[in-house]
């Protein structure tokens, strides 16, 4: 099941101005907004990111909404009254939409209006009340104060209906997060992840750096997707100074992009081996693992691949060579073929919390969850961003995207495995095209000053999903906002939905199945 | 009473209390090695209880007697399922205590006992490792009545030391279909009451997923040891009952003599099916909870069958 854009070229709304790479503006008012969203939602546009901005005298929101096939962007730009922060909800329409709303709301003090779910997002209750971290005259986190009482968990009641609280503290080393399950006997009626318990400011942290100072920060926003979020950044930062890059550097991006899914899914197949008591996989995962991090460790100089994207281009001291790949392809696959061929390790992965293609659609859902529901979505292939040689080596060409129908336990299972072998089919081809050494387009000075504030989109498939990042950039060379969407964002309110009606012990496994990241979703 | 018979117990029960632990760092062991894994060593799970000794336990606010007496009842019951359940000797002086349904009422006193704690703490995973446990003890404990019932039946006693004498005399029993029957029956409620793969997973921290450990896990300290302590010796005295009743030979009567041969053989029959345990779990993996009433419904029925054939074709 696919749910493409309706063909044809868009009928532009009015007032589009282009704004960067396959990217429109469009100007719109709080009368104007659910009439300009409800048309991009009807010609197959997702909305792909919100982000509020302070400009020190107004405020103002601007949705990004991007459709595939062929690539397009389009942004609403909605100014804000700084004295009544208000905007109209959208959440009736899109759900990440009312999602994005409430986090604007916690961060920056707009009320979405008429909002179905005013709850806080972000916010915990300590953070003092009519405090938002993202104003420009914030200044200090004032002092922690029990100010809101707890969080409003839903009681499920009725006979033998029981809760268990888990969380934020766990047995194992994760991050924090806080589960709220309503269970009658051992099957969940009701799950609640109470999450945000990591917040970082990292988004403030962004504001008044220059482009180049950010990139270790943009490395550090998920510490398993170095690659994703700093190619997305740095795409969003060569898109607001239309900058090329060339072609040898994005092959050599996308080779980075491979690594990163490489050692993330096999560690993800191990863990979800390990999760279901079979732990021997999951041993033989770690070696593959290991394995892979050193290579990492070669290829940029940091087992988590670090420091090999840079503003323009990117960096590689070493090339994997095909043989080794190879070798750990058909071990990799031999794991895979002696979990599945385990009958008990098939049993529990079989029919386990099912995700249905139409419930991953509706919640917006990104990455392997989607593409385990059947849902074709892929950074790589909607949104390229050109070609990967000069002889007209096409994205198209080069990424296929499988996917599953099942929408349970095994098929996440089963498309990190096909992911795997998709990954180690473009690492075999590309990996002969390129040569150790930095290539960037990105000038030795600093790039001309921009004529005034510039904005860039930059979106980027990373292992867990879509990650898009939108940057504006001052004439003073600093950044203004930096906005980042990590897939997690959109994929978390999927884990309940797929439980309900799961048994508790199975809680686990599916978390796993899911793994969601608590660093990207909280910035 | 005999002297033989007084030291051969007296024995048994050190050999269970020193010999537990080590059991269980085999089986943690073995399955490290299987899986390319350096492991601790056998000597881990005294060098864990040696540091739970000196630490102080702790008692959670609201709880009351169940939770302060479990792990003391706990320890209890395993050090006189050691000493009742002929290992080392049939001729131990408890021998009249030695019967199916005290051994087995013992059992299930310690886990009643622990379930009864994990309640008291009020906490959702007691309480949710006490109704697993629970929920499996009442599968468990039938299926392990039944199934000693069929070799007893043709003994005509459940003094399970007249049954493995009676094995002794007659080896060809062993192979009787009841006795096979029995066997598998047994082994598959050792392996669920002392919380080993496929139906609990010792090793995991996953806490929603756990029986045994759930049950447990306010515990800290010397309470903590003592009730590690006695999972060990009740995962010993198990093994070594199943080792006892279809693998008779080598354990010895009132002679003082046989003691020594006794005892190797004891404990080579236990590392046996500790190691055997130990390897088969690398292969399988934790059953969905609501399977494992089907395994234990199945074991059930190997026990019901065997008590038939033991009528039938006896």
């Amino acid at each position: 099941m696919t749910f493409a854009a309706i063909p044809g070229p868009p009928p532009p709304l009015p007032g589009g101005q282009p704004a960067g790479y396959h990217r429109v503006a469009i100007p719109t008012t709080t009368a104007t907004l659910a009439e300009h969203a409800a048309a991009l939602h009807q010609r197959g546009f997702r909305l792909a990111l919100v982000a509020a901005h302070d400009d020190h005298d107004a405020l103002r929101a601007v949705y990004l909404y991007t459709a595939a096939d062929p690539d397009r962007r389009v942004e609403l730009h909605l100014p804000i009254d700084r004295d009544q922060p208000t905007v109209p909800t959208l959440a009736g329409l899109s759900f990440p939409a009312g999602r994005f709303e409430r986090e604007m709301h916690d961060l920056y003090g707009i009320q979405p209006l008429d909002h179905p779910l005013p709850r806080r997002l972000v916010r915990h209750s300590h953070w003092p009340s009519g405090w938002y971290p993202m104003r420009h005259d914030a200044g200090p986190p004032p002092d922690f104060t029990e100010t809101d009482g707890p969080f409003p968990f839903l009681t499920v009641e009725g006979s033998g209906v029981y809760e268990i609280p888990v969380g934020p503290v766990h047995a194992g080393l994760i991050e924090p997060g806080h589960f709220r399950f309503s269970v009658v006997g051992e099957t969940i009626l009701k799950l609640k992840a109470r999450l945000w318990y990591v917040h970082k400011g990292i988004e403030k942290l962004f504001e008044n750096r220059t482009p180049t100072d950010a990139l270790p920060l943009a490395e550090r926003i998920s510490g398993d997707t170095a690659v994703g979020h700093t190619l997305a950044y740095c795409r969003a930062i060569e898109d607001a100074f239309h900058l090329q890059v060339p072609a040898q550097a994005r092959r050599m991006r996308a080779i980075l992009l491979e690594l990163e899914r490489l050692y993330n899914h096999i560690t993800d197949l191990g863990a979800l081996c390990n999760d279901v008591g079979h732990s021997i996989l999951n041993t033989h995962a770690l070696r593959i693992k290991e394995t892979l991090l050193r290579l990492n460790k070669d290829t940029t100089g940091h087992r988590l691949l670090r420091g090999g994207v840079l503003p323009g281009g990117a960096t590689l001291r070493h090339i994997p060579d095909r043989e080794q790949l190879a070798t750990i392809g058909a071990d990799i696959r031999e794991i895979i073929h002696l979990a599945l061929g385990n009958s008990l390790v098939a049993e529990r992965f079989t029919g386990t919390a099912i995700l249905t293609a139409e419930q991953a659609h509706d919640l917006g859902t990104l990455g392997y969850i989607a593409r385990a529901s059947g849902i074709t979505i892929d950074a790589r292939r909607d949104h390229p961003t050109g070609n990967l040689d000069d002889d007209g080596l096409l994205a198209d060409d080069l990424y296929t995207i499988p996917t599953q129908t099942g929408g349970d336990v095994l098929a996440r299972f089963q498309q990190r495995a096909a992911e795997i072998d998709a990954s180690l089919t473009i690492l075999h081809t590309l990996v002969p095209t390129v040569t150790p050494g930095t290539v960037t387009s990105w000038p030795t000075d600093t790039p001309h000053p921009p004529p005034g504030t510039v904005s860039g989109v930059g979106i980027a498939e990373g292992w867990r999903g879509t990650i898009v990042h939108r940057v504006e950039i001052t004439p003073e060379h600093r950044l203004h906002r930096v906005k980042v969407v990590d897939p997690s964002f959109f994929n978390w309110p999927a884990l309940p939905v797929a439980l309900a009606g799961t048994i508790v012990p199975d809680f686990p496994l599916t978390n796993k199945s899911f793994n969601l990241s608590y660093a990207g979703n909280d910035l | 009473m005999t002297i033989g018979g007084l030291l051969a117990t007296a024995g048994q029960v050190l050999l269970v209390m020193a010999g537990a632990p080590v059991l269980v760092g085999l089986m943690r062991q073995v399955r490290a090695r299987l899986e390319g894994r350096a492991g601790a060593g056998i000597a881990q799970p005294w060098r864990d209880l040696r540091k739970l000794l000196r630490r102080q336990p702790t008692t959670p606010t609201g709880t009351g007697w169940a939770f302060r007496l479990a792990p003391l009842l706990l320890i209890g019951t395993s050090l006189v399922l050691a000493a009742v359940v002929p290992l080392l000797t049939t001729a131990s002086p408890l021998d009249p205590v030695a019967d199916l349904f005290a051994v087995v009422g013992i059992l299930a006193l310690g886990t009643v006992t622990l379930a009864l704690a994990a309640l008291d703490t009020g906490t959702a995973f007691g309480g949710m490792g006490a109704s697993r446990e629970m929920t499996i003890l009442a599968l468990v404990e039938p299926t392990i009545l039944v199934a000693v019932f069929s070799l007893s039946a043709r003994v005509g006693s459940t003094n399970l030391a007249a049954i493995v004498t009676a094995t002794l005399h007659d080896p060809l029993r062993v192979a009787s279909p009841a006795s096979l029957l029995a066997a598998a029956a047994l082994l598959v409620v050792v392996v669920a009451e002392t919380g080993r793969l496929p139906v609990d997973n010792p090793a995991t921290h996953l806490e929603l997923t756990m029986i045994h450990e759930a049950m447990i896990l306010e515990y800290a300290g010397t309470d903590l040891a003592l009730i590690e302590w006695a999972s060990a010796m009740r995962l010993t005295v198990l093994l070594g009952l199943l080792a006892s009743l279809f693998l008779p030979w080598g354990i010895a009567g009132t002679s003082l003599t046989a003691l020594p041969l006794a005892l190797l053989a004891f404990v080579v029959k236990v590392t046996l099916l500790a190691v055997g345990l130990g390897t088969v779990e690398v292969f399988i993996a934790k059953l969905r909870l609501f399977r494992v009433p089907e395994l234990l419904a199945g074991s059930f029925v190997l026990a019901l069958l065997a008590v038939a054939s033991s009528f039938f074709l006896a």
